[in-house]
C-alpha cells in the first residue's frame, strides 16, 4: 500500500477529515479499494475471478444466514427441514437452491482464479504468502463445502460422510480414533450432523479471515499482471478505482446470469439424485461420488489400486490425495524460474495447456464416473502425471527452459513505447 | 533440499502410478471384465415431454388433477405421499371444498389419539394433514409387498435418475423376460422383469395393468400411456410444487441482470476508453 505513486487520500467534507483524524476507515478503503490502490493497467480478464469468488462467499453466508434459520440439524428432522423450506418457507426454495448452485459457482471462481495463479506464476517472490494463505482458503472452502453437503442428510449425504471420513481409518494406529473424533461415534449419526453444522457455520467466517489476510498480503507487492514484470512507475497503473471496480462490475453481471441459469432453470444440475431419498444406512448407493468440484481429488484417491510393500492401497491413495493439494504450498520453491508468466516460457506453457489442464479435466471426469475401467487405468496415467508435473517437470524445467525476452515494462508491452516517452 | 525431497516423491508417486497401471492394463487385456446384463438388457428412459419441461414450462392443472387421480385410486394403495399436505392440492385447482372433501374422505385416516382415553387412534384428515401413509410402518409396508418397500412418491422424478421420464418408462416398460437374459438374471419369485429398472427385475408388479382403470371426469380416454403420463406429470408437482414460481422468477430476474449487466459493460466501456485509446496506438504502428 506504499507505492510512491499511489493517490493520497483527502477527505473532501469536513466530518470525513474529522472521521479520518478518529477512524480512518475511509482512508482504508480509499486505500485498498478505491482510487488508492493502483492496479497493473494490463489485467485481462482472468484477473476478475478473486474478486467474483469474494462475492459468491458473500452469496453462500447471506443464503446460509437465512437456511439456518428454518433449517433443524437433527438426524430425524433434518431431510424434512429442507423440504419443509423448499416448501413452506416463503421463497425457501430460491435461498436453498441459490445456496447448493453457489457453492458450484464459487468453485468454478477458486479454480479459474488458481489455474490464473498457476500459468501467470502469481505464486512467485514476492508473492508466496499470498498463495501460500490462497492455498488455506481453498482447503477450508473444501472442508466447508463437504460439510455442508452432508446436512441435508440424504443418501449422498450420508455415504459421503462415511467414505470421506472413512479415509481417516486408513492411517495405521490413529486412524480409528481419529475418524470416530470427527464422526462423534463409529458412524455418521446425531452428533456428526450436529457438528459438521456447527462447522460449517463457523468455518465461512475463517475463511473471510484468512481472505482479510491474503488481500492484506497482495496489497504489499501489488497485483501481478500477465507479463509477469514488475510495475516500474505512474503509467504502468489505473487506479483500482474506478477502473478495475467497473470491469469486475460488468463481469459480475455475466456471472450472476449464469449463476441464475443454473438457479431457476436447472437447480438439481449438479446435484445427485439420491439426496432426495432420505439417508438409509442400511441401503448404499450404487455409486458414491462426492460433489464435481471434489472430483479429480477422488479420482487420484481411488487410482491407487494395488499395495505397495506394506502399505495399503487404500492408505497410499489417502496420502496421494492429500499430497496432491499440500504440494500446492511448496510451489513457489519447487519452480525456480525467475519468470513470472507463462506467456514468456515456451516449454512451460507447453506442459500448462497440453499437460497440467488435460491431465485435471481426465481426473475430474474418472473421479465423477463409476469406479471401472477404462477409467481407473485413465486416472492412474493422468496421476503420475499430476505428479510429475509438479514435482519433476517444474523443478527441471526452471533449470533448462530458455524464456523469451521480458518487455522492459508494462507500459512497453501495452502501447509498444518505452516507459519514459509514454504519456 | 525442498526439490530433491519433493523429486523423490514425485517419483514414488508417479512410478507406482505406472506400475499400476501397467498390472491394471495387463489385467484388462488377458482378461478382459464381461459385459454384465445390467449393461445389456437395460435401457434409458423413453422420450416423453411433459408441459412443466424447460424453461418456460407450466403445469397443466388438469393434467396434474388426473394424475392425482391416479395416484389416488391405484398408487396411494402402497405408496405413500408424506411430504405432501391435502390443502397443496389448492395449488393444482381445486377449491378449499373440494380439498375438504378429498381429506376426509381419504381411505386411510391420520394417525391420532383418542381424546378421552389417550389410546392411539384414528381421525378423518383435514386439508393441513399431510397425506397419511399407506402402512403404519415400514415393517408393515415389508411385509405386505413381498419384502420390499414401496417408496415414498413425494421427491421420487427429483429421486430418480432419468426424473419424470424414468418414472413413465418404468409404468409403461413392463415386458416379457427375454430369452437371452442369463439365468442369474431371471427375475426371481415375486419380482417382474422391466428394461427400464437399474437391475431389471423390481418387485412391483405392473401398476397399470389395463385401460380405464379410473375414469377421469374431464372425459379424457384412460389408456395406459395417458395414466402414466398423467401421474409422472402430478409426481413432478410433488416433488417442486414451486416450478412455476421459479421459472416466472427466473425470467424477471435474468430480465433485470441483463439490463443491468449492459448498462455496467456500457460504464466499462467508458471509463477505460482513454487507456484503451492509448493501446490501439499499437496497433496501427505495428
Amino acid at each position: 500500500m506504499s507505492f510512491p505513486w499511489a493517490k493520497e487520500y483527502k477527505p473532501a467534507t469536513e466530518f470525513g477529515q474529522w472521521m479520518d483524524e478518529k477512524l480512518p476507515l475511509p482512508r482504508f478503503i480509499y486505500n485498498s479499494l478505491g482510487a488508492g490502490y493502483p492496479a497493473p493497467r494490463n489485467l485481462n480478464y482472468m484477473w476478475n475471478f478473486g474478486s467474483l469468488a469474494g462475492i459468491f462467499l458473500v452469496v453462500q453466508i447471506v443464503t446460509g444466514i437465512i437456511l439456518a434459520m428454518h433449517y433443524a440439524a437433527n438426524a430425524n428432522i433434518a431431510f424434512d427441514s429442507v423440504e419443509h423450506i423448499m416448501r413452506d418457507v416463503n421463497s425457501g426454495w430460491m435461498f436453498r437452491y441459490a445456496h447448493a448452485n453457489g457453492a458450484s459457482f464459487f468453485f468454478i471462481a477458486i479454480y479459474l482464479h488458481i489455474g490464473r495463479g498457476l500459468y501467470y506464476g502469481s505464486y512467485k517472490a514476492p508473492r508466496e504468502m499470498i498463495w501460500l494463505l490462497g492455498v488455506v482458503i481453498y482447503l477450508l472452502a473444501m472442508a466447508t463445502a463437504f460439510m455442508g453437503y452432508v446436512l441435508p442428510w440424504g443418501q449422498m449425504s450420508f455415504w459421503g460422510a462415511k467414505v470421506i471420513t472413512g479415509l481417516f481409518e486408513a492411517i495405521p494406529l490413529v486412524g480409528k480414533p481419529i475418524q470416530e473424533l470427527l464422526l462423534g461415534g463409529f458412524a455418521p449419526d446425531n452428533a456428526a450432523l450436529n457438528r459438521f453444522f456447527s462447522l460449517h457455520y463457523l468455518l465461512p467466517f475463517v475463511m473471510a479471515g484468512v481472505i482479510i489476510l491474503h488481500i492484506w498480503s497482495l496489497h504489499i507487492p501489488g497485483s501481478n499482471n500477465p507479463t509477469g514484470v514488475d510495475v516500474k512507475g505512474p503509467q504502468d497503473t489505473v487506479p483500482f478505482h474506478p477502473y478495475y471496480t467497473a470491469k469486475d462490475g460488468w463481469t459480475l453481471g455475466l456471472a450472476l446470469i449464469f449463476f441464475s441459469i443454473m438457479l431457476f432453470f436447472l437447480p438439481n444440475f449438479l446435484g445427485h439424485a439420491e439426496n432426495y431419498i432420505p439417508a438409509n444406512p442400511l441401503s448404499t448407493p450404487a455409486n458414491i461420488v462426492p460433489e464435481w468440484y471434489f472430483w479429480p481429488w477422488y479420482a487420484i484417491l481411488r487410482a491407487f489400486t494395488v499395495d505397495f510393500l506394506f502399505i495399503p492401497a487404500k492408505l497410499l491413495g489417502v496420502l496421494a490425495m492429500f499430497s496432491a493439494i499440500l504440494v500446492w504450498f511448496f510451489l513457489p520453491w519447487l519452480d525456480r524460474s525467475p519468470v513470472r508468466s507463462g506467456d514468456y516460457r515456451p516449454r512451460f506453457k507447453k506442459f500448462f495447456w497440453f499437460g497440467l489442464i488435460p491431465c485435471i479435466l481426465v481426473l475430474g471426469y474418472c473421479g465423477g464416473a463409476h469406479a471401472e475401467e477404462p477409467f481407473v487405468m485413465m486416472s492412474q496415467i493422468a496421476t503420475a502425471y499430476y505428479f510429475a508435473h509438479f514435482l519433476i517437470i517444474l523443478p527441471l524445467l526452471s533449470r533448462i527452459e530458455k524464456p523469451e525476452p521480458l518487455p522492459n515494462s508494462i507500459t512497453e508491452a501495452v502501447t509498444g513505447k518505452p516507459l519514459e516517452q509514454a504519456s | 533440499m525442498v526439490r530433491i525431497i519433493g523429486m523423490l516423491v514425485g517419483l514414488f508417486f508417479s512410478g507406482w502410478m505406472l506400475v499400476t497401471f501397467v498390472l491394471g492394463a495387463t489385467e484388462f487385456v488377458t482378461n478382459p471384465p464381461a459385459e454384465t446384463a445390467e449393461h445389456k438388457f437395460h435401457l434409458k428412459p423413453k422420450k416423453v415431454a411433459f408441459p412443466s419441461d424447460g424453461p418456460l414450462g407450466k403445469f397443466d392443472n388438469q393434467q396434474l388433477q388426473r394424475g392425482f387421480q391416479v395416484y389416488k385410486e391405484v398408487c396411494a394403495a402402497c405408496h405413500s405421499l408424506r411430504l405432501v399436505a391435502f390443502r397443496n392440492l389448492q395449488d393444482i385447482g381445486y377449491n378449499e371444498d373440494e380439498v375438504k372433501a378429498i381429506a376426509a374422505s381419504w381411505v386411510i385416516e391420520t394417525p391420532s389419539v383418542d381424546p378421552a382415553t389417550g389410546e392411539a387412534s384414528s381421525r378423518p384428515s383435514l386439508p393441513a394433514d399431510k397425506f397419511p401413509k399407506p402402512f403404519a410402518n415400514d415393517i408393515a409396508a415389508a411385509a405386505a409387498n413381498n419384502n420390499a418397500i414401496p417408496p415414498d412418491l413425494s421427491l421420487i422424478t427429483k429421486a430418480r435418475k432419468g426424473g419424470a421420464p424414468y418414472i413413465y418408462s418404468l409404468l409403461t416398460g413392463y415386458q416379457d423376460t427375454p430369452e437371452d437374459l442369463p439365468e442369474a438374471n431371471q427375475p426371481g419369485p415375486g419380482l417382474h422383469y422391466n428394461p427400464y429398472f437399474p437391475n431389471l427385475n423390481l418387485a412391483m408388479a405392473s401398476p397399470l395393468a389395463s385401460e380405464d382403470m379410473v375414469s377421469y371426469s374431464d372425459g379424457t380416454q384412460a389408456s395406459i400411456d395417458q395414466m402414466a403420463k398423467d401421474v409422472s406429470a402430478f409426481l413432478v408437482w410433488s416433488a417442486e410444487p414451486k416450478l412455476v414460481e421459479r421459472h416466472q422468477t427466473g425470467w424477471a430476474v435474468i430480465a433485470f441482470l441483463l439490463i443491468a449487466t449492459i448498462l455496467a459493460y456500457l460504464s466499462f466501456r467508458t471509463i477505460w476508453a482513454d487507456v484503451k485509446a492509448e493501446k490501439k496506438k499499437k496497433g496501427a504502428e505495428g
